[in-house]
C-alpha cells in the first residue's frame, strides 16, 4: 500500500464492551487496515462482526480499548476536531425543521463559514446531488432517497478527503440503491475523496469498491481482503452490473463470507 | 395531522360544543324535577331548581346588574378586573414556572446524576397539597425585604402557581432534550462542537414538540395555582377570592357565583390563547424527518 501518510491507518486495534456482571464483548479484536487516499474501500460482514464500530472508532465516535489508529497521520480525536471526513449515517439524519439548504450548509455554518462561501458551496453539491430544484424543501417532503443524497451533500461539505460512510443505503429500496450507488462512483470521482464504507451486501461492495474487507463476528476481526477494482468510473455503470468481471468479484466476496477457502485467503471460519 | 379542519369549521366546532354544554345544562333543568332524583334517600340525580341550577341566560344578564343592589360597578367589571388581577399572577408565576422547569430540565439533561438525584423530587413535589404550602410559602416570604422591595401576598401566590407550573415543563423539556436520535448526536459530535451548541442548533429545536403541550399545561396549572393560593393566602382582588365571596349568596342570588367561574373560564383561555401564539410562532421547528 502506499505507506505515506494514508487516509486511515488502523493497526492491532481491539474493541471491548464492558458489560455487567464481568460480561464483556470483544467487538472488534487486532485489527488492521489501510486505507489510501482517494481509494474505495468496503467493509462487510454479518451483523455483530464489528464493522461499525470499526467505523466509528476512525471517526473518533469511539475509542479502541488498544492499538493504534490514524487518520491522515493524526490521532482519529485530531482528525475529527479538524474536520478531516464527512461522514453519512444509515438514518440520512437531517434536522427536520432545516430546509435542504440548511442542512447542506449545517457543518459549514457551525464552523463560522461566511453567507455567501456558504451558498456557493450549497449550489455547487446541489448540482452534484441533482437536487438543485429542492434547495427550499424540507426532509419531509423528500423521498428516502433524496434525503440521503441531501445526507451525502451534507457529508461533503466541507470538501474533507475521507468519507465514512454507514449502511447510508440501507434502508432504501433495491433501484433506489443501485441508482444511488451509480450516483457514489461518479460522486467520489469528483471529489477524489477515499470511503470506508460499511455494508452487508455483496453486490454493492464488490461494485462500488477497490477493495472488499471481510469481517467475521465472536470475537469481530477482519478474515480476508479481496481486491476487486472494476475499473475507473467512467466503466462503472450499469452494464458493469451484469459483466463477468463482477459476478466473479461477488463470488470470491460469497466464498471468503462463507468461509469456503479460496485460494490465497487467510483465514478459514468453518461453520 | 393528516386531516385539519379549516379555521372556519374549527370555530364553528368551538361553538357547536358550547351549545350543547348549554342545551345539556338547560334541557336538564326542563326535564328533571326540581327537588332532584332520590333513591333510597340518596340522590341520584342533583336537585335543578333555579337556586341549585340558575338557567344560563339568567347567569349572563347577571353580569350585567350591578354586583350588589341597583347601584354601583357592573358585575362584569368586577369580574373583568379580578381576571384581569389573575391574569397578571398567573402569567407571572407562569414565567417563573417555565424559567425553573427549563432550567431544570437542562441541568438533569447535562449530569445524568442529576436527573437520577432530581427527578424523583420534582415528581414528589407535586404531591403535597397547595394548601399545606401556601401559609408557609407566606410566612417565609414575609421574611423577605431585599432593599426597598417588599415581599407581598401576590408574590406568594404567584410562587405557588410557579410551584404548579414548574412540574410539567421540566419533565417535557427533559424529553425533548432527550429526543434527538443517536444519528443526530453522533453527527453532532462529529462536527467537534461542545454541549452547548449542541444544545442550541440541534436539542433545543428538537425539543419543540414537547415543549408547547408543556407549557400549554403549565398555564393551565399557573391558572388553577393562583386561584387556589388566592383562597389559600387570603389575597383580595382576584378571582379565587370572589369565588369563595359570591359563592355566600349562592342562595339568595344564584347566577352571581357563577360571574367569578366565567371570569377563571377567561383567564383559563387567554392563557391557552397565548401558548397557542406561542406555537404558531414555533411553527418551524414542529416538522417531522419522516416523509408525509
Amino acid at each position: 500500500m502506499n505507506d505515506i501518510k494514508p487516509a486511515v491507518e488502523v493497526r492491532a486495534v481491539s474493541r471491548t464492551f464492558g458489560g455487567r456482571k464481568g460480561a464483556s464483548v470483544t467487538a472488534l479484536e487486532s485489527v488492521d487496515l489501510s486505507v489510501a487516499p482517494g481509494e474505495f474501500v468496503s467493509l462487510i460482514g454479518p451483523s455483530g462482526c464489528g464493522k461499525s464500530t470499526l467505523l466509528r472508532l476512525i471517526a473518533d465516535l469511539d475509542t479502541p480499548t488498544s492499538g493504534e489508529l490514524s487518520v491522515f497521520g493524526k490521532p482519529a480525536r485530531q482528525a475529527r476536531v479538524d474536520q478531516d471526513y464527512g461522514i453519512a449515517f444509515q438514518q440520512a439524519g437531517l434536522l427536520p425543521w432545516k430546509t435542504v439548504t440548511g442542512n447542506i450548509e449545517l457543518p459549514l455554518a457551525l464552523h463560522g463559514a461566511g453567507r455567501s462561501e456558504r451558498r456557493a458551496r450549497v449550489s455547487e453539491l446541489l448540482e452534484l446531488i441533482g437536487l438543485t430544484d429542492f434547495a427550499g424543501h424540507y426532509p419531509d417532503q423528500l423521498s428516502g432517497g433524496m434525503q440521503q443524497r441531501v445526507a451525502i451533500a451534507r457529508a461533503l461539505a466541507e470538501s474533507p478527503k475521507l468519507l465514512l460512510m454507514d449502511e447510508p443505503f440501507g434502508a432504501l429500496d433495491e433501484m433506489t440503491r443501485e441508482r444511488m450507488q451509480n450516483e457514489l462512483v461518479r460522486i467520489c470521482a469528483e471529489t477524489q475523496a477515499a470511503v470506508v464504507f460499511v455494508t452487508h451486501s455483496i453486490p454493492e461492495a464488490v461494485f462500488l469498491s477497490d477493495r472488499v474487507v471481510v469481517m467475521s463476528p465472536r470475537p469481530g476481526r477482519i478474515t480476508d481482503v479481496i481486491d476487486v477494482s472494476l475499473g475507473g468510473p467512467a466503466e462503472r455503470d450499469d452494464s458493469l452490473r451484469e459483466d463477468e468481471a463482477f459476478f466473479r468479484g461477488v463470488a470470491k466476496v460469497r466464498e471468503a463470507l462463507h468461509g469456503v477457502p479460496v485460494a490465497g485467503a487467510r483465514g478459514v471460519d468453518t461453520r | 395531522m393528516s386531516r385539519r379542519t379549516a379555521p372556519l369549521g374549527r370555530l364553528a366546532l368551538g361553538a357547536l360544543g358550547i351549545a350543547a354544554v348549554i342545551a345539556v345544562w338547560e334541557g336538564y333543568k326542563a326535564v328533571a324535577p326540581d327537588t332532584g332524583v332520590v333513591v333510597g334517600g340518596t340522590t341520584v340525580l342533583p336537585r335543578s331548581s333555579d337556586i341549585a341550577m340558575p338557567h344560563v341566560w339568567d347567569m349572563f344578564s347577571r353580569l350585567s346588574d350591578p354586583v350588589i343592589g341597583t347601584i354601583g360597578d357592573t358585575m362584569w367589571q368586577t369580574v373583568l378586573d379580578a381576571g384581569l388581577f389573575t391574569l397578571r399572577i398567573a402569567a407571572f408565576g407562569w414565567i417563573i414556572g417555565v424559567v425553573v422547569g427549563f432550567a431544570l430540565a437542562l441541568v438533569m439533561q447535562r449530569f445524568t446524576i442529576a436527573e437520577a438525584a432530581v427527578l424523583p423530587w420534582i415528581v414528589l413535589s407535586q404531591t403535597v397539597p397547595l394548601i399545606a404550602i401556601a401559609p408557609l410559602v407566606r410566612r417565609w416570604g414575609s421574611q423577605i425585604t431585599i432593599g426597598g422591595f417588599e415581599w407581598q401576598s401576590e408574590h406568594s401566590v404567584a410562587v405557588i402557581a410557579a410551584y404548579l407550573a414548574f412540574f410539567p415543563v421540566a419533565v417535557g423539556v427533559l424529553r425533548g432534550l432527550k429526543a434527538p436520535d443517536a444519528t443526530h448526536v453522533d453527527l453532532m459530535h462529529t462536527y467537534g462542537i461542545g454541549w452547548w451548541r449542541t444544545l442550541v442548533s440541534l436539542r433545543l429545536p428538537a425539543s419543540v414538540p414537547f415543549l408547547l403541550p408543556a407549557l400549554r399545561l403549565a398555564a393551565a396549572s399557573a391558572v388553577i395555582g393562583t386561584v387556589v393560593a388566592e383562597v389559600s393566602i387570603g389575597l383580595r382582588g382576584g378571582v379565587g377570592r370572589l369565588i369563595i365571596e359570591y359563592a355566600q349568596s349562592a342562595s339568595s342570588d344564584p347566577a352571581k357565583p357563577w360571574a367569578p367561574i366565567f371570569a377563571a373560564i377567561a383567564v383559563g383561555l387567554v392563557a391557552a390563547a397565548f401558548v397557542g401564539l406561542l406555537g404558531l410562532a414555533l411553527k418551524p421547528y414542529r416538522r417531522s424527518e419522516i416523509p408525509a
